[in-house]
């Protein structure tokens, strides 16, 4: 399906995990160090250097455009380094992000309340993401390098719909359709034994 | 009777610079194959379609010379420098760093360098790399780069094993590193296990076993079978391609084993993602 910018309440309310959506319009990218700056800026309850409201964001830092072209390589970073900010953005009336990766808890019950939803990009697929950009712009931030917030026009970005606004998550119910669990036995006993730092 | 070879800096900074630009732009042809055998062995729709895509994305990085990846890595670079050889006209790691240089510029490549952890100001140049020398008994030089991500080696893990916990502690420890990684370091993956030496040679090993090609067989028959059985667990998780649910979530494991200490069993995990992206150049003899 296709959708376009800025996100109008029944279409975000009717995007279902696993759905692949063309998104056209204008979004910004933004990734760790300008999160860091704009959810300082929140917390100081100054203005932001754009509007949050119906907006989308991109977690990329584009390689450098050629001359002539758009835009250079800009596939997705790996969101869960944004979980931090992410509710803060969302309470300002962020409405949708894209990324690669799980988000947490918190971002996921965030979303269902401020109804926003998380879409994932491939991973690596930078060279072809970068023709749906049509144009970019740097917006803030100019000193950040690949990190500054620059505003895309795109046409049919293509994404899939991860976290719907009510709590759904594509990641735990694909993975669970292609789990094999053969060698669990195995698995448990060895789990007393090893002592592991980041247990899921 | 003087063995020695000359070989000059600019000529390791001219191939080097090379190096970056090839390696971002032209995806080697085993990880084409892998990923092409993937998308017939994937069963999962969504995975098989990510595979299509990143056979596309890979024609168009190569004929519009455009980075494969917009995160074209910090740069690791293992050097085999021949005893024989000497280096005129300037030395080994400002040649090297000369070349990251003007590849990542001239290549439109992104500097993803930061000169400080702390305090996070872009070197603006992708200097410094990581660079690992090693000494060989011949008359040449052997440079290889790799553009390493920077979300797949955040999944990487290391962890020291007692001997009591031997293969099936490495296993799980293995498993469990990509299980929690899930779709962050943009599977398919390539696993890359570091066994034995010290804490910090584990992880070496670990690095520098990722430079084997794809589809290539351990010489060690053991270690072969190790991988083999670890690459089974590893798929039989279900993350799949981007993390989206499929059979095929790695696309290799590989394994280097070294003599260590009798008290230890150290065990390190570094994650390549499927821009696995490096390349090789000798020079002298």
């Amino acid at each position: 399906m296709h959708i376009q910018t800025p996100l109008r309440e029944d279409v975000i309310g009717n995007l279902q995990i696993g759905s692949k959506v063309l998104i056209s319009g204008t979004i910004y990218t933004a990734r760790d160090a300008a999160h860091m700056r704009l959810a300082e800026r929140i917390d100081q309850d100054k203005d932001l250097p754009f509007d949050l409201q119906n907006q989308i964001i991109y977690y990329t830092g584009p390689s450098p455009a050629r001359p002539n072209m758009p835009i250079g390589a800009c596939g997705p970073t790996t969101s869960y380094r944004m979980d931090v900010y992410t509710p803060k953005l969302l309470s300002r009336g962020l409405k949708a992000t894209i990324g690669k990766g799980s988000r947490s808890e918190i971002v996921i019950e965030a979303m269902k309340k401020y109804r926003s939803v998380y879409f994932a990009a491939t991973g690596g697929a930078a060279a072809l993401l970068a023709r749906a950009v049509k144009k970019s712009e740097i917006i803030a931030y100019e000193d950040l390098g690949a990190e500054a917030i620059m505003r895309l026009e795109i046409e049919n970005f293509p994404v899939i719909v991860v976290n719907d606004i009510y709590g759904n998550d594509l990641y735990k119910e694909g993975i669970a359709k292609y789990t094999r669990f053969i060698r669990i036995q195995e698995c448990n006993h060895y789990q007393r034994n090893i002592h592991l730092d980041n247990n899921m | 009777m003087d063995t020695r070879i000359e070989i000059r800096a600019s000529e390791i900074t001219e191939k080097v610079a090379q190096l970056c630009v090839d390696a971002n732009f032209n995806v080697n042809s085993d990880v084409l194959n892998a990923i092409k055998e993937s998308y017939t062995a994937e069963v999962s729709p969504v995975a098989k379609e990510i595979f299509t895509e990143l056979l596309e994305n890979a024609k168009i990085a190569r004929t519009c010379q455009i980075p494969i990846c917009q995160d074209t890595g910090v740069a690791v670079v293992f050097v085999e420098i021949g005893e024989q050889v000497e280096i005129t006209g300037g030395h080994l790691y400002e040649a090297i760093h000369e070349g990251i240089r003007r590849g990542y510029k001239e290549g439109f490549l992104r500097k993803s360098i930061v000169a400080d952890p702390l305090n996070r100001v872009n070197t603006g140049d992708n200097t410094p790399a990581i660079i690992h020398t090693e000494f060989i008994p011949e008359g040449r030089i052997k440079i290889t780069f790799m553009a390493k991500g920077g979300g797949c080696e955040n999944m990487s893990r290391i962890t020291m094993l007692t001997p009591a916990d031997g293969r099936e502690g490495i296993m799980h420890f293995v498993v469990e590193t990509v299980k929690v990684a899930r779709a962050n370091p943009c599977p398919p993956i390539i696993v890359g296990v570091g066994i034995g030496g010290t804490f910090d040679y584990a992880a070496l090993l670990a690095k520098k076993s990722l430079l084997r090609p794809l589809g290539t067989q351990h010489t060690n028959p053991d270690t072969a079978v190790l991988e083999q059985e670890m690459l089974e667990r590893i798929n039989n998780l279900g993350i799949g391609a981007q993390g989206l649910g499929g059979r095929i979530t790695a696309l290799a494991v590989h394994i280097e084993r070294y003599p260590c200490h009798i008290a230890s069993l150290p065990v390190a995990v570094n994650i390549d993602c499927h821009a696995h992206r490096v390349k090789t150049v000798i020079l002298g003899s």
